[in-house]
């Protein structure tokens, strides 16, 4: 279908941006890669009044390093992403999720912040996002202030960002040695969004587990993390025994979805099967 | 209505959009290149590739005013001007790598754009490269053999693409 028609406005930067956006009033939307917001206007299932472009502002594009954490502006492409030094350096789980998302023509326009904004609990980044501790920096007529991952999504497709602030970057916190990483999804056809992933770091030191974060995909309204499981593996050996022990917590405070693609007790069994692959893949036993 | 310019297989363009119109309908309705198809509603079936400043894009979820100031090519800017096929559109005639054909601009768009960045994939970086791409009839498996042979005959000649 053709979407409903809207304003189109494209700002040359990110002040222009946030002034469009506090103009255009509560239907304004603002327009990142579009390959979420595209979809969902062909389908007539939104009808902004005014599109506010800002997918090609230079500023909130790259990577770059900043002392104890990288910075990804937010309109940053997937297909950037994973090619990206810094990513592959100092937070290689994001690479490896987002080589997951979708296909190569989706990667090239979709962009991280985009998909974070979108804030679909059957992303792949969001729980990666929550595993790695990242700080959204949200953007808006009273300036810039920076959300703590734990408190950035709030519910399906709904995230603390206000009506009128643009999500600018993400910062990745830098980890030290001994972390280790895997993002472990299952789905079952190409191109297709997680039934349920997870996302591992791992810090190991002779032989076992000193400190877990666990981020699970597609398990609930938002993206989580697996406490329990985090705290069954403090400390714990890294052993196959000792790792599927712990991963029979991973669903424990999740509400996993039930839908075509499986009922929320098959999500659930999927958590422990994927949190102990995935954490034994990080953690190299 | 909203002014753009773009540079659609080798000529410049410069037209009025509703700023709702798509790519894959100012394509194919404002400027009749209807070489590139549409599939699905869903931007699942990638039959719309072209491809967007050098990179494959699925034109049905792409605003035509995302694309103002690019340069794009589709199916029909493939074979050079004196009508000899591209290596790709080539090796999908020699492999016979349709059979309705639909899926074909698209595929071969992705194909492209999958050896420009990659020239020598393997059998599993190709079913990756072509993960967008839908095709209802082949089975995939002599489109994998037209691209392996695409590849070998772009290297061969230099990569040209
Ligand atoms: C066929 C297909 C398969 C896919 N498969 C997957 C998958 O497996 N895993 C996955 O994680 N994703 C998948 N996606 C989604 C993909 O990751 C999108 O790129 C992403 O969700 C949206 O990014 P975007 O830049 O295109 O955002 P847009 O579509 O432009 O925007 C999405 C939402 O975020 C808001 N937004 C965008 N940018 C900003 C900003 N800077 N500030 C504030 N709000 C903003 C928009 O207003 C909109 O509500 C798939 C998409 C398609 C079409
Ligand atoms: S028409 Fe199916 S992806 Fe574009
Ligand atoms: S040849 Fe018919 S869809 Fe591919």
């Amino acid at each position: 279908m053709i979407p409903a028609a809207f304003d189109y406005v494209r700002p040359d930067s990110v002040a222009q941006a946030v002034s469009a956006l506090a103009g255009a009033g509560e239907d304004a939307k603002v327009l990142g890669g579009g390959q979420s917001l595209i979809p969902v206007l062909r389908l007539r299932l939104a009808y902004p009044s005014t599109l506010i472009d800002v997918g090609r502002l230079a500023e909130l594009r790259g990577v770059h390093d900043d002392g104890d954490a990288i910075v990804i502006g937010a309109m940053t492409t997937h297909h950037e992403v994973m090619h990206d030094a810094l990513v592959g350096e100092h937070a290689p789980l994001i690479a490896q999720a987002t080589e997951t998302v979708a296909d190569p023509q989706v990667r090239h326009r979709g962009t991280f912040g985009g998909a974070l904004a979108h804030a679909d609990p059957a992303g792949d980044l969001g729980a990666v996002a929550l595993a790695l501790d990242c700080e959204f920096v949200a953007t808006g007529p009273s300036g810039e202030r920076r959300i703590a991952a734990a408190d950035f999504f709030l519910d399906y497709l709904t995230t603390a960002l206000a009506p009128d602030e643009l999500l600018t970057a993400v910062r990745v916190p830098k980890l030290g040695p001994g972390w280790l990483s895997h993002y472990e999804k299952f789905n079952r056809v190409a191109q297709a969004w997680s039934i349920v992933a997870v996302a591992a770091l791992v810090h190991r030191e002779n032989g076992s587990i000193t400190q877990a974060r666990i981020g699970l995909t597609n398990m609930g309204s938002t993206p989580l993390r697996a406490v329990a499981v985090e705290h069954a593996l403090a400390g714990a050996d890294a052993s196959g025994e000792a790792v599927g022990a712990a991963a029979e917590h991973a669903a424990e405070g999740t509400a996993a979805p039930s839908d075509l693609s499986g009922k929320s007790d098959y999500r659930e069994h999927l958590a422990r099967v994927l949190t102990k692959r995935a954490v034994l893949a990080a953690a190299g036993s | 209505m909203t002014r753009i310019n773009v540079n659609v297989d080798g000529i410049s363009y410069t037209d009025e959009v509703e700023p709702r119109t798509l790519l894959v309908h100012y394509l194919r309705e404002q400027l009749g290149k209807i070489g590139t198809v549409v599939g699905c509603d869903t931007s699942n079936c990638g039959a719309c590739t072209v491809a967007l400043d050098g990179q494959s894009v699925k034109s049905c979820t792409l605003l035509a005013v995302q694309a103002d100031g690019g340069d794009i090519t589709t199916v029909e800017g493939l074979a050079a001007e004196d009508g000899t096929l591209h290596p790709v559109q080539q090796a999908f005639h020699d492999h016979h790598a349709l059979q309705c054909g639909f899926c074909t601009p698209g595929m071969m768009m992705a194909v492209r754009d999958l050896l420009q960045d990659n020239p020598d994939p393997s059998e599993a970086e190709i079913r990756e490269g072509i993960e967008g791409n839908l095709c209802r009839c082949t089975g995939y498996q002599n489109i994998v053999r037209a691209v392996q042979a695409a590849a070998a005959n772009l290297s061969s000649t230099g990569g040209q693409s």
